[in-house]
C-alpha cells in the first residue's frame, strides 16, 4: 500500500492556507452588495486581503485551525489502520510547520496534547469503502466559533411554530442563523441535515458542506429551499461579523436522511466564511488536489 | 480612522464611539477561556489558592494590563522549540465565552477594554460604562493579516495552559479594529440583535 503521509500533509497545508476559489468568488461578490464605507464592507475587504496574504505566505487563514475532519472514501484493499497512522503523522508535521495550531485538549483536565493528536476522535476521521479505483480524501478545518453556534432541533418545535415538513425546517434554520448572530464569523455557510438520528444527522450536516457553493441540489424541493433560506437569512440584516449588512450567509446545503417515524431532527452545521475544505484524489500514481 | 495608543487614557476611551474604526499600537496581552477563569477563581473570587508561579505571574501582568487591552486570541506561534517566538496567525476568538468574567477582570486590573469578536453582553457593557472601557471588534478569521501587525512577542505567561490559552505579551502596530461597544452604553451587537429579531419574527409569520 502506498504511503500517503506527504500527500496528506500537502492536503492540510492547502486547506489551512488557501481558501477554495468558489468561496473567494462568493466573498468578492458579497463586497459589492455592501454599502461603500460601511463596517460590513470594511470587514469583507479585510477578509479578502487576508485570504490573499495567507495564500501568498502559506500561513493559516484563521488561527483557529479547528478540528481537522477527514472523510476518506477508499477502494477495496486499503488499510484504514495504516491510513489513520499516515493522517496522524501528517497532522503532527503540519502542527510543527505552523499550518495547524495545537488544538486538541483533554476533555476534563484541558491539557493540550501539543501536536493535535488525542484519543481516537482527534483528529476526526471517517472511512468508507467505495466502488471504483480512486481514493478520495476530503478535509474540512472547522473552528470552534462556528462549531459552537451549530444547532439541532427536534420537530415539531412549538415555540417556533415549526411542524414536521419543509416549512418547519425553514423556520428552525432561520432561528439558528439568528441565534448565531456574528459569533460564527458571518458570512457563514449552512450545512443542514433533515432526519437521521442525532449523531448521523450532525455527521451528514458536515459532510454536505463539501458541495460546491454554486452547485444545485438534485432534489428540486431541496434546491428551492436552499435558495430561499440563503435569501431569507440575508434579510435578517446580521451582516459580516454581525456588523449589520446584507451578507449573512453565502450559501445553504441541505441533505435528507432516512429517520425513525418518531424522530424528525434538523441539524445545522454553521461554517464560518473561512470555509476551509479541500479534496485529494489518488488514482494510481496520480494525485489531484481540488 | 482613530489612532489608539497604549496606555489609553479615560479621556480617549470616552471619545470612542460605536462605529469608529481604530488602529491600536502598543503592548497588549492575549487571554481567553483558561486565563479568565484562572484570574477570576484565584484573584477575584478567591475560590482557589494560588499555586506554582501564580502570584509571581499576577504581579508581572498587573502593570501590563493597567491602561491596556486584553486580546481574546489563541494564536498560531512559531519558534516554540527555540523560544524565538513569532506570531504566524492571530485573529480574535469569540468573546462571549468570557462574559461571566470580563467586567470583573476589567475593574480588577483597570483594563481599558477588550479586543475580540462577536461582541459581549450586558455585564461587560455595564463595566465599559463604569471603568470606562471599550470593546474593539477585530475581523474574525483575518489571522494572517492581523499577525503582521504584531511587531514583537515580548514574552509569554502560563504556557502550561497550552499555546492558544497562554498569555502572550505582544507589541502591536496599527492593529485594525472597529468600536462595537462604547463607554456610553451603546452596543452595535444589541442593536443588530434587536433588528434581526424583528426581521426573524416577520419571516416566521410566513408559512
Amino acid at each position: 500500500m502506498r504511503d500517503l503521509t506527504n500527500e496528506i500533509l500537502e492536503l492540510v497545508r492547502l486547506t489551512s492556507t488557501n481558501l477554495p476559489p468558489d468561496v473567494e468568488y462568493a466573498l468578492r461578490n458579497a463586497v459589492e452588495q455592501e454599502e461603500p464605507g460601511s463596517a460590513a464592507r470594511g470587514a469583507l475587504e479585510t477578509i479578502l486581503k487576508n485570504v490573499e496574504l495567507s495564500r501568498q505566505n502559506e500561513t493559516p487563514i484563521c488561527q483557529d485551525t479547528g478540528t481537522p475532519i477527514f472523510y476518506v472514501y477508499h477502494p477495496e484493499g486499503w488499510s484504514t489502520r495504516k491510513l489513520r497512522q499516515q493522517i496522524e503523522t501528517a497532522v503532527v508535521k503540519a502542527t510543527q510547520l505552523s499550518y495547524l495550531r495545537p488544538n486538541s485538549v483533554d476533555a476534563l483536565s484541558g491539557k493540550n496534547s501539543g501536536n493535535n493528536l488525542g484519543d481516537s476522535h482527534f483528529p476526526s476521521i471517517h472511512f468508507e469503502e467505495v466502488e471504483g479505483d480512486a481514493l478520495v480524501m476530503q478535509l474540512i478545518l472547522k473552528g470552534g466559533g462556528c462549531e459552537n453556534v451549530g444547532a439541532q432541533y427536534s420537530l415539531p418545535d412549538s415555540t417556533l411554530g415549526a411542524g414536521r415538513d419543509l416549512a418547519g425546517v425553514r423556520k428552525v434554520v432561520l432561528d439558528a442563523v439568528h441565534k448565531a448572530q456574528g459569533q460564527g464569523c458571518a458570512p457563514g455557510i449552512l450545512g443542514v441535515a433533515i432526519g437521521g438520528d442525532r449523531g448521523s444527522s450532525y455527521y451528514a450536516s458536515k459532510e454536505v458542506l463539501f458541495r460546491k457553493l454554486d452547485d444545485a441540489n438534485p432534489d428540486p424541493q431541496l434546491a428551492a429551499l436552499e435558495e430561499r433560506l440563503t435569501q431569507e437569512a440575508n434579510q435578517l440584516g446580521i451582516g459580516p461579523m454581525g456588523f449589520g449588512g446584507k451578507t449573512t450567509v453565502l450559501g445553504t446545503k441541505i441533505t435528507g436522511l432516512h429517520r425513525l417515524p418518531a424522530s424528525y431532527f434538523v441539524s445545522v452545521s454553521y461554517m464560518c466564511w473561512a470555509y476551509r475544505r479541500r479534496r485529494m484524489v489518488v488514482r494510481g500514481d496520480e494525485i489531484l488536489y481540488e | 480612522m482613530r489612532e489608539v495608543k497604549i496606555p489609553i487614557t479615560d479621556e480617549i476611551v470616552r471619545s470612542l464611539r460605536v462605529g469608529d474604526p481604530v488602529r491600536v499600537s502598543g503592548v497588549i496581552v492575549t487571554g481567553r477561556d483558561a486565563v479568565h477563569k484562572w484570574i477570576s477563581d484565584t484573584f477575584i473570587k478567591k475560590i482557589r489558592q494560588p499555586e506554582g508561579d501564580d502570584l509571581e505571574v499576577y504581579q508581572l501582568i498587573r502593570p501590563l494590563l493597567k491602561g491596556s487591552l486584553i486580546y481574546h486570541c489563541g494564536p498560531v506561534v512559531s519558534g516554540l522549540d527555540t523560544g524565538d517566538y513569532r506570531f504566524v496567525a492571530a485573529g480574535p476568538t469569540t468573546s462571549i465565552r468570557e462574559e461571566p468574567y470580563q467586567g470583573d477582570v476589567m475593574r480588577h486590573f483597570n483594563l481599558k477594554g477588550v479586543i475580540g469578536k462577536g461582541g459581549m453582553g450586558a455585564k461587560t457593557l455595564k463595566a465599559c460604562m463604569e471603568a470606562p472601557g471599550v470593546y474593539l471588534h477585530a475581523i474574525g478569521g483575518a489571522a494572517s493579516l492581523i499577525a503582521q501587525t504584531v511587531s514583537r512577542v515580548l514574552g509569554v505567561y502560563k504556557l502550561e495552559f497550552g499555546v492558544p490559552e497562554a498569555m502572550w505579551v505582544i507589541e502591536v502596530q496599527d492593529f485594525p479594529a472597529v468600536v462595537t461597544m462604547d463607554s456610553h452604553g451603546n452596543s452595535l451587537h444589541a442593536q443588530v440583535e434587536a433588528q434581526s429579531k424583528a426581521a426573524l419574527e416577520k419571516l416566521l409569520q410566513i408559512q
